[in-house]
């Protein structure tokens, strides 16, 4: 997960080595041209930032007006959130009920 | 177009009221006696939601003229039950969550008080007949035949 | 976080609080409602099914006696673009607009156009008669094949279809195609012994609230405005008054009534919008009350559906592929629930090769709503339908068949996640061991199965609960009571305080009174606003806890809190809640406890319909003698209102599965825009719905609870429409069965 480098009188510096991934549906497939792909980023939307940056027809409005699934946990756009190393994202279209 | 102005008894007190002759009995119980507990479904009859008794006989209220209710006895769900008890059917809807959203419950409760006045003691196929005219869309009708069936029981062993 | 346990309240099958109200007629409806000074709101419109409206006069309207304000859609302020966040899913403004009152066209029989204010009902009536509307007549679309036709009536010029591989060069009605995919369907056919493929055809279907939709509002000279309305999301209700008129959020205040029925039809606004601007205008509260026939010719039913569904299995059983195909219907503007229906359609089923392509369709008809499980009954009617014929072909038990397959915890989605524990062979065990499968049939029955799956959803809630000083307390929530929710938010904080229900009164409090709350509808209020309420009520212990650790100077781990009373554990002395809410102000203030969340984690509920229905061979009428609804409810809060939903959405579904349609004439006109001929189940119609309630329980609830309301209109479609084809030894390929279809089918032999 996580590798110690440096020598011996550098400060340790710990190296993310495990990329979390994204999965995009079916509904963002046009739009993505691949199904999932990898992030070295770990705060939500510095994830979205680097998707958008990745995929030309990819919008930031596109991407938070969808739902995303964090280890199959269905949340609506969490700012905020910290996705840890080897977690699955899904952006998944948002469900609305009757 | 001039007003008629009628007299009636509604829930065993007398009322007095001005009305066009297009007005439903319905239109004059909610909007000038503001007697809202009866409701409109649909205006045609078709939904029982608008209930009420008329001379001791189960009707649509949007189906009678509120000039028709000149020196007419009319009952309706503000008159079952009293201020300091609830009606024995209306007991039961709530124990048997016979309700969801209301607005059927009112229409429900007249009209399955006027089929245990006539038959006190109905089978479930005479109870799901005799309120074939009022439409609930929330409760698939199951607690409300229970209901109903229940309340006629406690009814007959109180008599 | 929540193993099986006992619990004090929950479980039990309460009186809901607000129950001698709705008994009574005292439960206050939108339309029950007058304010001062009010006038009434009535609407013009359209007779075209698809028109230019080249101009409107209403200056005769204007001056008749007794109008004091007419509107149309030029009074919207301009520059509504974009979409906004209501609820669940963005919604498109300009569409929202056009579709309240109509722009530059009408593009549907009933869409409106105009409306008029005035001293009654009848005077505004009468004065509509008198706006002159010019049209421009234009061909009409009304079938989903026929509006995907490259020579079709287009109703959007500026209609490209999203999601083909190459942008399409000329404006059509298709507005979407997905395709959602996983594995290798074609490999998967290759292995099958057996391949069923079929085409279905699903009627519209209305939600049918007995309840027509009302408002009554009022437009403050400086902009405060209020309004009273029928609504499952009353935040919703002023997000979308907000952004349409241009009014802060802040300045509109938006009181819930009690609902008469909502399904999913009343978490958009129709009549709200233009009694504000009749109100701004006339300087007057305005009421609007749709009449029966506006309701079903101008709000929206769920979408008609095309369908094809695909599925092969190994004499084995296992079910090597699985493939579907949907057109749905969005009415006038795009927006159809196709994307859920595509998601949902084969997720019962542990399949690694699924594949499932889906169109939004407009046409000529009401622009659609969401109803109930949005998409999911049209898809997963035809999966199921073709499931129970594979079964049949491998003279395989339909529910063994199921259980070989069937979805659990690990199952890969196609929408994407896998999915957590969820109880849908609980469901299908319990479906077979039942006594109505154990029951023989009769001669001349049929019976059917099928399952359903939705995904339910979490979201916002925000409460507060608060104490007063006799240790009475008001649960302020924001979910309005659509099936008796108020009794489960008042058993949920009993259970977390341990004082008597009574003691505590749960209101639903308006826009002005609490943060944003999300829509009732999508299953989430007993999850969501149940999570908000508990975590409310574990912050008023805590506080209780450490008032009465502060009096006794210990801290707050020396105390403990039970059945509404704080011990001491370092010492002898105990406290009630009651006391210590008395003394409140002197120990530091009042006590209460607010949440406001974002709920996540919703589990799915499953849900498996069996029916046994006869049919009379000469006129083609249906009679269901026995059903059972067995759903997972995770933990059922309260047994009676869960009951309740599962009944109730069974027999909407029994409903749409054998008598609900839109019949519509040549000018694309509703010609069955009432409750005598759009015709829903009567009580004279059903048997009694048992029901089995299955607790899988949810983890991400503190008491385990999976929301129920949706589910259960998915699998009557499919149960209902085998055991006709079972009764009668056809193949059911259309909805509804009612009797001239029936009889159709009996006669082609």
């Amino acid at each position: 997960m996580f590798a110690a480098t440096g020598a011996v009188d550098d400060p340790v510096r710990l190296i993310r080595t495990a990329m979390a991934i994204v999965c995009f549906s079916g509904e963002l497939l046009p739009f993505t041209g691949e199904e999932r792909t990898e992030t070295e980023a770990s705060a939500f939307r510095d994830i979205v930032a680097e998707l958008v940056q990745r995929y030309d027809r990819l919008d930031e409005e596109k991407l938070m007006g969808m739902a995303i699934a964090i280890d199959g946990v269905i949340v609506h756009t969490p700012l905020l959130e910290v996705i840890g190393p080897d977690s699955e994202l899904h952006f998944l279209h948002r469900i609305s009920g009757g | 177009m001039a007003k008629t102005h009628v007299t009636s008894t509604v829930n065993g007190e007398a009322v007095e009221f001005l009305c066009e002759p297009g007005d439903t009995l319905l239109d004059v119980l909610r909007n000038d006696l503001q007697l809202t507990g009866t409701k409109e479904g649909c205006g045609s009859g078709d939904c029982g939601a608008c209930s009420v008794m008329l001379n001791d006989r189960l009707v649509c209220a949007c189906l009678v003229l509120g000039v028709e209710a000149e020196g007419a006895k009319i009952g309706t769900i503000e008159g079952i039950g009293s201020n300091d008890r609830l009606h024995v059917l209306q007991e039961k809807f709530l124990e048997h969550a016979a309700l969801q959203c209301g607005i059927c419950t009112p229409g429900l409760i007249v009209a399955a008080k006027a089929l245990l006045d006539e038959n006190p003691n109905p089978t479930e196929e005479e109870t799901r007949y005799w309120l074939a005219g009022n439409l609930c869309r929330c409760t698939g009708y199951d607690k409300i035949i229970r209901a109903v069936m229940d309340a006629a029981e406690t009814m007959r062993e109180s008599a | 976080m929540s193993e099986a346990r006992d619990f004090k309240y929950i479980g039990q099958r309460t009186i809901r609080p607000d129950g001698a109200d709705k008994v009574t007629g005292r439960a206050n409806y939108a339309a029950d409602f007058a304010l001062p000074g009010m006038i009434w709101g009535k609407i013009l419109r359209s007779p075209h099914a698809h028109a230019k409206v080249l101009s409107i006069d209403t200056s005769k309207a204007e001056a008749y006696p007794g109008v004091f304000a007419v509107a149309t859609h030029a009074d919207f302020p301009g520059g509504e673009g974009g979409s906004i966040e209501a609820g669940e899913s963005a919604v498109n403004l300009k569409d929202l607009s056009r579709n309240i009152l109509a722009d530059d066209k009408v593009l549907y029989a009933g869409h409106a156009v105009a409306a008029v204010a005035a001293v009654s009902e009848r005077v505004a009536e009468e004065a509509l008669e008198l706006i002159e509307v010019s049209y421009e007549v234009l061909p009409h679309v009304m079938e989903i094949e026929d509006a995907m036709q490259a020579d079709a009536p287009v109703l959007h010029e500026d209609m490209f279809t999203k999601g083909l591989d190459e942008e399409p060069d000329k404006p059509s009605n298709v507005a979407t195609r997905t395709e959602l995919k996983m594995g290798d369907v074609e490999a998967g056919f290759a292995e099958a012994d057996v391949i069923v493929e079929r085409e279905f055809k699903v009627s519209r279907a209305h939600q049918g609230y007995i309840e027509p939709h009302a408002c009554t509002v009022r437009y403050d000279e400086d902009g405060q405005s209020l309004i009273w309305c029928s609504t499952q999301g009353h935040f919703d209700v002023r997000a979308l008054n907000s952004q349409l008129l241009g009014i802060e959020l802040s300045r509109l205040k938006v009181i819930p009534a009690e609902i008469g029925g909502g399904f999913g039809g009343k978490t958009t606004v129709y009549l709200e919008p233009i009694a504000l601007i009749l109100s701004r205008k006339s300087g007057k509260p305005v009421k609007m009350v749709m009449d029966r026939d506006e309701v079903f010719m101008a709000t929206g039913p769920t979408s008609a559906a095309n369908l094809k569904a695909k599925v092969g299995a190994k004499k084995d059983g296992t079910i090597t592929a699985m493939q579907g195909w949907m057109a749905y219907d969005a009415g006038a503007f795009a927006g159809s629930p196709m994307m859920p229906g595509v998601m949902t359609m084969f997720t019962p089923y542990d399949c690694p090769n699924v594949l499932v392509e889906g169109y939004d369709v407009v046409l000529n008809r009401s622009k659609t709503a969401a109803y109930r499980a949005p998409g999911a009954p049209q898809s997963e009617f035809a999966a199921e339908m073709v499931v129970n014929e594979v079964a049949e072909k491998l003279g395989m038990d339909p529910i063994d068949l199921r259980l070989q397959n069937a979805a659990k915890e690990g199952t890969q989605t196609i929408y994407g996640p896998k999915l957590k524990r969820v109880g849908l062979v609980e469901c299908l065990e319990a479906a077979k061991n039942s006594p109505h499968y154990q029951s023989a049939l009769a001669e001349g029955q049929g019976r059917g199965i099928a399952a359903g799956f939705w995904f339910n959803i979490g979201g916002s809630s925000s409460v507060t609960v608060n104490m007063h000083s006799d240790g009475t307390g008001s649960i302020i929530e924001g979910s309005p009571d659509i099936g008796g929710s108020r009794a489960s938010m008042q058993m949920m904080v009993a259970e977390v305080l341990g004082i008597p229900l009574d003691r505590l009164k749960p209101i639903v409090a308006d826009t002005d009174t609490l943060p944003y709350n999300g829509t009732t509808g999508g299953s989430r209020t007993t999850f969501a606003t149940g999570m908000a309420v508990i975590e409310a009520a574990e912050k008023v212990v805590e506080q209780v806890k450490a008032r009465a650790a502060a009096l006794w100077n210990v801290t707050a781990e020396q105390v403990e809190y039970a059945d509404g009373v704080v011990r001491n554990l370092a010492g002898e002395e105990s406290i009630s809640l009651a006391e210590v809410c008395k003394s409140a102000a002197q120990t530091g203030g009042e006590i209460s406890g607010s949440a406001n969340i974002n709920a996540r984690g919703a589990g799915p509920s499953f849900a498996v319909h069996l029916c046994d229905v006869e049919v009379d061979q000469e006129t083609g009428k249906v009679d269901v003698t026995r059903y059972t609804a067995i759903q997972d409810a995770g933990k059922a809060i309260h047994p009676g209102y869960v009951e309740g939903q599962y009944q109730g959405g069974a027999v909407q579904g029994i409903g749409w599965a054998l008598n609900e349609e839109y019949v519509y004439n040549d000018k694309g006109q509703v010609d069955n825009a009432g409750f005598l001929d759009y015709r829903v189940p009567l009580a004279s119609d059903l048997p009694m719905i048992d029901t089995i309630v299955v607790e899988v329980p949810n983890a991400f609830h503190p008491y385990g609870v999976r929301g129920v309301g949706e589910s259960g209109i998915i699998p009557p479609l499919g149960a209902v429409g085998w055991a006709v084809g079972n009764a009668i030894d056809r193949k059911v390929e259309e909805l509804p069965c009612s009797p001239p279809r029936v009889l159709s089918m009996i006669q082609s032999g």
